[in-house]
């Protein structure tokens, strides 16, 4: 009988779990739901209107989720519409989950690769509705592809590397060994050369994007071969990156978003950041003024120029005098002196530009 | 004859009785996630609604719900079956990865093999993963006595974390996050292949898959020797050794079929569905809704089919109702609610077969065994 009533506080205690994995993420879209002042709602029916479906992550995930949602509420709070919101719970329910929100919205916005064949149905669904897919392409009539000239921002970094190094040995760490991460890799070898001639760059993958550990001993063995700023695009090996540079006294470069709160010690450099919700901002811009367009041909590229990409500093350790190096090479990059390189075949044509 | 009438009579009313309690919860419970969606400032006549649309609105949408249906029954079973031995098999989860792993890898390396023939590899492959995966706690436990809940919460963790290895290294389809995808052959017929109607769902043939197996699960407990032993294991084990049956044997038996259940889910889920596995961030949350449907259903085969729907329309009616501005966690708290009040029944039907098992006690301790 113990066993019994054992198990049945097992179930007990799993019910409960039901509650307590929702408590925290609600207040989110809940609480702001409350804040529009019903009176600036005009009576007529709204002339927009969009949405947003969020991959298993959901909205609190500090990252692509939050960052995109920022991105549509401000196009939101513009537009005085008021943006819905569905997250997923499970990696398959993207499909329906689109369409739910399609059938509601006309404009449906979704971030990242994972979407891409649930987008592409449920685009042929609802012919007659919008859709904007984030970091990813897809080849629809009514789907608006946002991606972003990720080696633009490397570059940016690459230079505040170049100036940094004292051993003139700098490290990149790659997560998966393909064309997306080979952007970064890229843009920021240019960048190191071009800020520093002398400076060797040390090219390393770990193969996943999920596993720290992983990350921190490819650090480490950059660190021994004298590396003493590394750069990560690698999901969240660079996690391992900053610890390793936390534990070793290297600067650590931070990527996607500002990652400078992972280090215990400040040793993160600086961040290269991909700005999502400029990216979701722009879709729904698009969508507001008629000039969506859809297709892969008008897929549209963020750059410096469109302050898609860029670098922040949180832990506020690039020197003024290095920041104002990098203003120029960033003026440089957007008025178009220099043509930041983005694969390895252009990286091999491409002439380290130096700019004092 | 009139025998045969009687006694199909007699089953279906109790049947009827034993779905009746849930009923009445699920209602009630209904009732009160009505006042907590009103409570929260939301309409509950919006919000319900925006669940039933969204779970029944429209043909597609139906076909959604009856593919998360079909992954439930599975689990449920799997849960229900291995309870009906006395066994509280939480590993399903473990047990649905490894049988989706299984597929993929039948799936994918058999390619060349005649349809029928490759399907049916692939879902048995999943399957006697799952089983084995179960099978393995279960002998545990009839060897060693370790309990079957830690060791079967153990083994979901094993088999997350190798599914991701397996899907980053010989499985991974080059540069993406999941695995290579299993070759057409290996694809279980979908139903938007010939209606029109279902053209943008996923429905496929598992579905009917899925309800004859919760039939055979039906036969099996009450119809066969075997079926009967493990249920005699569950109702007590000392009598059933007593009795001279096997009782480690039938734990081992019991938890093998449970696993096949989930290990099928995970196949079915595959081969109809996602056609790959995906590196998992975590557990996919199937076995654990399957411990649900089967507590809501009873853990009576037909009740699992039942209740999983139920599980189905909650789950994917769900995203209408954030859609429409009432928090998703508003869903899983209808979903605590109505398990809060189905367990509370299970309180009384443990009461009841306590008193029972006294009386068979105290009847084979006067040495007259019915």
């Amino acid at each position: 009988m113990t066993k019994r009533n054992i198990s049945l506080l097992l179930v007990l205690v799993m019910a409960l779990s039901l509650f307590a994995g929702c408590a925290k993420p609600a207040e989110t879209p809940g609480g702001s739901a409350e804040e529009p002042a019903p009176a600036e709602t005009p009576a007529e029916e709204p002339k927009y209107s969009f949405g947003m479906v969020t991959d298993v992550g959901g909205i609190g995930d500090k990252s692509f989720n939050d960052s995109a949602w920022a991105g549509i509420e401000r196009a939101g709070k513009e537009l005085g519409v008021e943006p819905k919101l569905l997250q997923s719970t499970k990696q398959d329910d993207y499909p329906p989950n689109l369409g739910s929100m399609a059938q509601s919205v006309d404009l449906t916005l979704a971030v990242g690769f994972l979407f891409e064949d649930a987008m592409k149905t449920a685009a042929d669904q609802y012919a007659d509705k919008k859709f904007g897919v984030i970091d990813t392409v897809v080849d629809k009539p009514n789907v608006m592809s946002v991606t972003f000239k990720e080696h633009e921002g490397s570059f940016l970094v690459g230079v505040i590397a170049g100036l940094t190094t004292e051993s003139n040995i700098v490290g990149f760490v790659g997560g998966m060994d393909f064309p997306v991460i080979h952007k970064f890799e890229v843009g920021f070898v240019a960048g190191v050369k071009s800020a520093n001639p002398d400076a060797k760059v040390i090219v390393n993958y770990t193969g996943a994007f999920d596993n720290p550990d992983k990350g921190k001993e490819v650090a480490l063995t950059q660190f021994q071969q004298g590396a003493d700023v590394i750069f990560h695009a690698s999901g969240a090996c660079g996690i391992g990156v900053i610890q390793a540079a936390d534990e070793k006294d290297f600067w650590a470069i931070g990527v996607d978003m500002d990652q400078s709160a992972e280090s215990k010690k400040n040793k993160v450099l600086c961040s290269m950041i991909k700005r999502v919700d400029t990216g979701t901002y722009t879709v729904i811009k698009a969508y507001a003024d008629d000039t969506f367009k859809g297709g892969a041909e008008n897929a549209i590229e963020l750059g410096l120029k469109e302050e898609g990409v860029g670098y922040s500093d949180g832990g506020n350790n690039v020197p003024a005098e290095v920041a104002e190096v990098v203003d120029k090479y960033s003026d440089a990059i957007i008025d178009g002196t220099i043509v930041v390189p983005s694969t390895r075949e252009e990286l091999e044509s491409f002439k380290p530009v130096e700019i004092k | 004859m009139e025998n045969r009438l009687d006694e199909i009579k007699n089953s279906a009313k109790n049947t009827l009785k034993e779905i009746l309690y849930p009923l009445t919860a699920i209602v009630v419970s209904f009732l009160a996630g009505a006042i907590l969606v009103y409570a929260f400032g939301n309409s509950p006549k919006v919000a319900y609604k925006a669940l039933f649309l969204g779970a029944l609105g429209d043909l597609n949408k139906f076909g959604e719900t009856l593919v998360t249906t079909t992954t439930l029954i599975l689990t449920g079973l799997s849960v229900a079956f291995a309870y009906k031995c006395g066994l509280f098999n939480i590993g399903a989860e473990g047990q649905f990865i490894m049988g989706s792993v299984a597929a993929v890898w039948i799936g994918w390396a058999l390619e060349g093999l005649p349809p029928s023939i490759h399907v049916l590899l692939t879902l048995i492959a999943g399957a006697l993963a799952g089983g084995i995966w179960a099978g393995f706690v279960g002998w545990l436990k009839a060897k060693v006595g370790s309990h079957e809940v830690i060791n079967s919460i153990m083994m979901n963790y094993i088999a997350l974390n190798l599914s991701n290895y397996l899907i980053m290294t010989v499985l991974n389809e080059p540069g993406k996050a999941f695995s290579f995808e299993i070759a057409p052959t290996a694809k279980l017929w979908r139903f938007s292949q010939s209606f029109e109607q279902f053209k943008y769902s996923r429905l496929h043939i598992g579905i009917i898959i899925a309800i004859f197996v919760a039939l055979a699960a039906y036969y099996l407990l009450n119809k066969t020797v075997t079926g009967y032993e493990i249920r005699s294991v569950g109702f007590n084990p000392d009598a059933s050794e007593y009795g001279g049956i096997n009782v480690k044997r039938n734990i081992v038996l019991a938890m093998l079929i449970s696993g096949l259940f989930s290990g099928l889910a995970g196949a079915i889920h595959t081969a109809g569905v996602q056609y790959r596995v995906n590196n998992l961030f975590g557990l996919t949350g199937y076995g654990f809704d399957g411990i649900s449907v089967a507590l809501v259903g009873n853990n009576n085969p037909i009740g699992v089919i039942l209740s999983a729907l139920l599980f189905g329309v909650l789950q994917k009616g769900g995203p209408m109702m954030q859609i429409e501005g009432i928090p998703k966690e508003v869903v899983g708290i209808i979903q605590g609610i109505i398990l809060l009040f189905v367990a509370s029944n299970f309180v009384r039907v443990m009461v009841q077969r306590y008193k029972e098992n006294k009386e068979i006690r105290a009847q084979l301790k006067k040495g007259e065994v019915k």
